[in-house]
Order: structure tokens, then sequence, then C-alpha cells
């Protein structure tokens, strides 16, 4: 291949990975933190697609789009959560959620 | 020349790849975060073509970019002006230091074991036909090789979208009940 090899990209997925991470960990809105699990996932998919390309076949690329469509999924549970705590009131903190009253 | 032209484009989107992931978490409103986001899963897209995902590039752009980010600016809207505290405001706390040393060890400890498994093998790729990629050989694969994963997947997407209706509906029905 010309350009660069997979290690290249996957330095790159590892780095995308911990962005993210540190966004989960360091970040108190949920909004935020739900965008950080984007950017995990996508450090992950990158990763699959890179050996993809290393092994000449499509089913890193396949997992991808399951990832993909799980990842969905993931937003409307979690977005579906924060609304129903914008809509009571409950301030948008992670920390401030410690109990789990019905 | 093709090659330069193809580091010149990948190191390009690696850049905007890393710096909108690094914006996504380091703004205050989370509209302008979901918006670098929507960069992030561009820039991705870039680099899946490099890599000759063309079906996933597009379907990063149409699903990810599209559907998913217009979810999360719907319910930002809805949810109003609720500006997050400055994620490093306040001096720098103890435990935004030792996230910020976890997440390097992370780092450290991902790039360590590429280079100590990987040694310098990933250079020889597999040669690949002109359809790598293509919707229908990744289709093909899809109903085939992987078909129990497509079904599951369905279901999941069904189960999600369920939940998605039912926690609004709770949230709803709970509103009513605290009116007096």
């Amino acid at each position: 291949m010309h350009g660069p090899d997979v290690a290249w990209y996957l330095v790159l997925a590892g780095m995308l990975f911990v962005t993210g991470a540190l966004g989960v960990l360091v970040r108190r809105s949920p909004l935020i933190i739900l965008l950080s699990v984007e950017i995990m996932l996508n450090g992950a998919n990158l990763a699959l697609i890179a050996f993809a390309r290393h092994y000449g076949h499509e089913d890193g690329q396949v997992f991808a789009i399951a990832v993909m469509a799980i990842a969905a999924s993931e937003v409307v549970v979690g977005l579906g959560l924060i609304v129903a705590m914008g809509r009571r009131d409950i301030e948008l903190d992670v920390d401030k959620l410690r109990t789990l009253r019905g | 020349m093709a090659n330069f032209i193809v580091w010149v484009v990948w190191c390009g989107a690696a850049f905007s790849c890393i710096a909108s992931a690094l914006a996504v978490i380091s703004f205050r409103n989370p509209f302008f975060s979901a918006l670098s986001l929507i960069g992030n899963l561009a820039s991705l897209a870039v680099l899946y073509l490099l890599l000759g995902g063309e079906f996933v590039a597009a379907g990063q752009v149409l699903v990810y970019g599209g559907a998913v980010m217009v979810m999360f600016l719907f319910v930002i809207a809805y949810l109003g002006d609720r500006t997050d505290q400055a994620p490093w405001a306040g001096g720098p706390s103890w435990q935004a230091v030792g996230t910020v040393l976890a997440a390097g060890a992370i780092l450290a400890e991902v790039l360590v074991a590429l280079a100590l498994t990987t040694g310098g093998h990933l250079s020889h790729e597999a040669h690949i036909g002109r359809s790598f990629g293509s919707p229908a050989s990744v289709g093909r694969l899809f109903l085939t090789d992987h078909l129990l994963a497509f079904e599951v997947t369905s279901i999941v997407l069904l189960v999600a979208a369920v939940g998605g209706v039912v926690l609004g509906s709770h949230a709803r029905a709970l509103e009513d009940d605290a009116r007096p």
C-alpha cells in the first residue's frame, strides 16, 4: 500500500481511544460523556478497519458496521435517560446522581 | 507522487481527527462539542476511504454524522442552555490530575504493546482487489458469514427503540403525577 502502514493507523486509534476515555473521566455532563464514548467507539472502529485492510479481508469492516449499529442504540437509550433527567429537573451532572430512586 | 499525496491526506485527516476529539472534550457548551464530533466523524471517514472501506465511510457520514448527530443536537436544543462547568476550571484538582495521568498511562501501554508485538511486520499488507470494501462484498459477508450478527443487531436496534419510547413516556407519566 502506498502511504502510511497499519501501525500508524493503530497509533491514531489508540490516541482517539485515550482522548475519549479522558473525556468520560473528566467531564461531568452526561451529554458530553456520551459524545466521548462515541469517540472511544470510533477509535476501536478505526483499528478494526485498519486490520481489515491489513489482512485483505472485509470481516473487520463488517464488525465496524455492527459497532456503529450498537453505538446508535446506545445513543438512543442514553439520550432517553438524559431527556428523562431533564424533564424531572435533575441537574445534568453525573457526580450528583447518587441515588437510584425510581 | 501518489505516495506523497496519500501521506499529506493522511496527516491532514489524522490531525483534524485528534484536534476535533480534543475540542469535543474541552468545550463548555455541549452544542459545540456535538459540532466538533461531526468534524471528527468526517475526518475518520477520510481515513476509512484511505483504508479501502468505501461502504463504511459512506455509512459513517450518513448514519453517524447525519442521523445520530441530529438526534444529539435535538436533545441538546430540547434541554436548552445548560452549559457545563469548564472542565479545567478552578485549577487542577487531584481528580483531573489523576485522570490525565491514567489516560497517559493507557496511551503509553497501547504504544508499547504495539511496538513490542507488531515489531515491524505490519508493513506487508495483503493485496486487495478492486471490489474491496464495496457495498456488494460487505453485504455478501453480512448475509453469509455474519448472518447471526446481522440478525442479532436488528433485535438490539428494536430493543433500543422500544427502550427509548418507554423512557420518554415514563418521564411524561411522572411529570403528570408531579403536577398538582
